[in-house]
């Protein structure tokens, strides 16, 4: 069957299952949106390609299945850079299809030309300029292979516009002949031993889970192992949730705004067992002094990650899903042939630091509302049945520290990259990934107008989200940062309550708009965004600037010099930087 | 930090050489030659890459590069079981009262003048990096005009190829 390269390039998306894409045409692209009409493929018109790709993002985060995003060369191109940068960091699958300026113009300066594959080297795990018609179907075909297996990331893939008007005969590849590129999957048996044995011989043992749990479907065995062995767990910001923090051995998030017992239970572990976990430096603080005592197990599908920052006493490759179960048998045999190990005393020692040093804020009546308030709400009213999505800064931290996270999937963010804007496209691909589930951006009020006009996709697409602006007029991490470390000389950070106004903003895009700013009217305000389902919700939550995020870890510091914040007494971090238990 | 000579299997594709340079670079790792041609098998080229960094470096960039779709095969060229090989074409200032010692040196490394004019001799040599380095060192102070210099390659000594070798040098763990 003769298709056109456009035609081929549909099909190709259509064979590798995909059910929605988003993106935005132009120029180069358009001859991939002609058979884009009759293909069962759903395409979601946003407003500026950067939303595509987050919301692509959104899509893969919530599904764990391949997002894509399209646009056309040059600005088109570009515009995604930043979704494609963010999911290269955060191992989020994607897959981008961009138009480029037709084969012979290419090198002319050509108009919408830019270096697209250039460009995108270094933030995507591959990327392809295809030059044959009779190549797209393979070219697609690796993408979506390469995009989903092994350490996930995003692919992207380039079409010069003559190439997408060429003739080629149909053919789907059966399989893919890829011999620079075989992930591991299956750990080797022996270090699994090992990992077992030094599991079972801790007593101060920390399951460190990263991402990569999530990614690897793994939370069922997780948590098998973490019984057994009776190790506490910490989940990092990328893998909130895959542990449940209603657990008894959930010690919450580590690093440089985490919970208190999982830093200090990083400090003082005689072993951490890394499981799809990269020592990224917002959860080590300075290296030299992370863990000293601690032995390390290193599980991650990426060799590269394993010794890369922290050198690994037992490093295992392989799918992290595979190594979980297969330490959860080695570590009953051991336990058969030595006996039980015993960690009793080191799960009393963390549980009393959770409880004598939790989040703690001070909401007083008829005082400003405190944005750990508004999340802690949301969580209560939600009953954590919800998919929680944040950008980053202040409001990210709040919403990982504050939301119960006890469902895998239950969380997305911008991590790696730290991308301002991200909440609102990716809850919209969420949303789309999940329908039937409510889906919540806790937003900021910088993070929300980078990326605000999605909104205006949400409505015409009827993609209802929940979107609520903990605004305090200001960037608020960086308004903190300033007032610890430059002597409160803000420079640069304030933006207002009043500009723009969100409730109106919000109505001009077909949502509904609120305004909340007292702490006794948050539950009515967040049962009525709650209960709206016909519509997008945006709630502008006036907040305490003043309010900072704590604990933390000051950058490049060593985690022992964690700052508890205002709320404890000098005597309580005393205490705590003592690590001291009571008796 | 000491030098290292990583040979690398790739496929012929474009941009292969820009995906690898671009690797070095952004992760920090500074190039002290990077030689690429052909291999016995079309399809698929070799870079012998010079490399000045740490032990624990080299591992993480040999992971980053094996991690590059189109990089088939690394492994590490160890001097003392490797052929290390360089060529060196070198523009000296000659003029008639020492040209003759030129011509002289240049017969002592077993290098051939391939270029004659009036005032400079040009010189084609061929060796070890340490030989080159030699033979540049004692032609200094004659006036070196210029250099050309094709950097490192390498191969293994004894009958195995790269292919025969462990897939990857950096070990699944």
């Amino acid at each position: 069957m003769k298709l056109t390269g456009a035609q081929a390039l549909i099909r190709s998306l259509e064979a590798c299952d995909v059910e929605v894409m988003f993106g935005l045409p132009g120029g180069a692209i358009l001859p991939a949106y002609d058979p884009i009409r009759e293909s069962s493929v759903r395409h979601i018109l946003v407003r500026h390609e950067q939303g595509a790709g987050h919301a692509a993002e959104g899509y893969a985060w919530a599904t764990g299945k391949v997002g894509v995003c399209m646009a056309t060369s040059g600005p088109g191109a570009t515009n995604l850079v930043t979704a494609l940068c963010d999911a290269y960091m955060d191992s989020v699958p994607l897959v981008a299809i961009t138009g480029q300026v037709p084969s012979w113009a290419i090198g002319s300066d050509a108009f919408q030309e830019c270096d697209t594959t250039g460009i995108t080297m270094p933030v995507t795990k591959h990327n392809e300029l295809v030059l044959d018609v009779d190549r797209i179907p393979g070219a697609v075909a690796e993408a979506f292979h390469i995009a989903a297996s092994g350490r996930p990331g995003p692919v992207l893939v380039d079409v010069p516009k003559d190439i997408l008007q060429a003739t080629t005969e149909w053919a789907w590849p059966a399989t893919t002949d890829l011999p620079g590129y075989r992930p591991v999957a299956r750990p080797n048996a022996k270090r699994v031993r090992e990992a077992a044995a030094v599991l079972r011989a801790a007593r101060r043992p920390v399951l460190y889970v990263g991402g990569g749990v999530t990614k690897a479907g793994a939370e069922t065995a997780l948590r098998e192992l973490a019984e057994a062995a009776g190790a506490p767990v910490t989940t990092t910001l990328m893998a909130r949730g895959a542990f449940p923090d209603s657990h008894p051995l959930a010690l919450g998030m580590p690093g440089m705004h985490g919970n208190y017992a999982a830093v200090a239970a990083l400090q003082e572990a005689d072993l951490l067992v890394a499981l799809g976990a990269r020592f990224d430096d917002r959860v080590t603080g300075n290296l030299a002094t992370f863990a000293p005592e601690a032995k390390i197990v290193h599980a991650d599908i990426d060799p590269a990650e394993i010794g890369k920052n922290r050198t690994a006493d037992v490093p295992i490759v392989g799918d992290v899903r595979v190594v979980i179960e297969e330490l959860v048998t080695a570590f009953r045999a051991a336990v058969a042939e030595e006996g039980p190990g015993d960690t009793a005393g080191w799960q009393r020692a963390t549980a009393q630091w959770k409880q004598r040093f939790p989040f703690r804020y001070d909401q007083q009546d008829g005082g400003p509302l405190k944005p750990q308030h508004v999340v802690e709400r949301v969580s209560a009213l939600t009953g954590g049945e919800a998919v929680v999505v944040a950008g980053v800064g202040q409001h990210q931290m709040y919403a990982a520290q504050h939301f119960r996270f006890d469902r895998p999937r239950s969380w997305i963010n911008s991590g790696g990259l730290g991308t301002m804007g991200f909440a609102v496209p990716a809850a919209m691909g969420a949303k789309v990934g999940r329908p039937d589930e409510l889906v919540v951006a806790i937003d900021g009020d910088g993070c929300f107008q980078m990326t605000a006009q999605e909104l205006a996709t949400c409505t015409t697409e009827r993609i209802p989200i929940k979107v609520l602006i903990l605004n305090n007029g200001h960037l608020g991490m960086v308004r903190q940062w300033q007032e610890l470390f430059y002597d409160e000389r803000y420079s640069e950070v304030h933006l207002g309550f009043e500009v723009p106004d969100y409730v109106k903003l919000a109505e001009a895009y077909g949502a509904l708009g609120l305004r909340c700013d007292r702490a006794e009217e948050v539950d009515a305000t967040l049962e009525k965004a709650l209960a709206t389902d016909d519509q997008s919700v945006v709630v502008d939550f006036r907040v305490d600037s003043h309010e900072g995020v704590f604990p933390m870890v000051p950058a490049g510091r060593p985690n022992d010099e964690i700052i508890l914040g205002p709320e404890f007494s000098p005597e309580e971090q005393a205490a705590a930087t003592r690590r001291e238990v009571r008796a | 930090m000491s030098t290292h000579t990583i040979s690398v299997l790739v496929e012929d594709r474009p941009g292969v050489l820009a995906r690898i340079s671009g690797l070095f670079s952004r992760r920090g790792f500074n190039i002290d030659s990077l030689a690429v041609g052909p291999t016995e098998d079309p399809g698929r080229s070799r870079m012998t890459i010079v490399v000045d960094c740490a032990e624990r470096s080299l591992e993480q960039v040999t992971k980053q590069l094996n991690k590059l779709v189109h990089v088939l095969k690394i492994v590490e060229l160890e001097p003392d079981r490797a052929v290390e090989r360089e060529l060196v074409l070198v523009k000296v200032k000659a003029d008639p009262a020492v040209r003759y010692q030129i011509v002289e040196l240049a017969e002592m490394f077993r290098a051939k003048i391939v270029d004659v004019a009036s005032e400079a001799l040009t010189i084609e040599a061929t060796g070890s990096p340490a030989k080159v380095q030699a033979m540049l060192e004692l032609l200094d102070p004659y006036g070196i005009r210029e250099l050309a210099r094709t950097g490192r390659v390498a191969l293994s000594r004894g009958g195995k190829g790269i292919t025969d070798k462990p897939l990857r040098v950096a070990r699944p763990a």
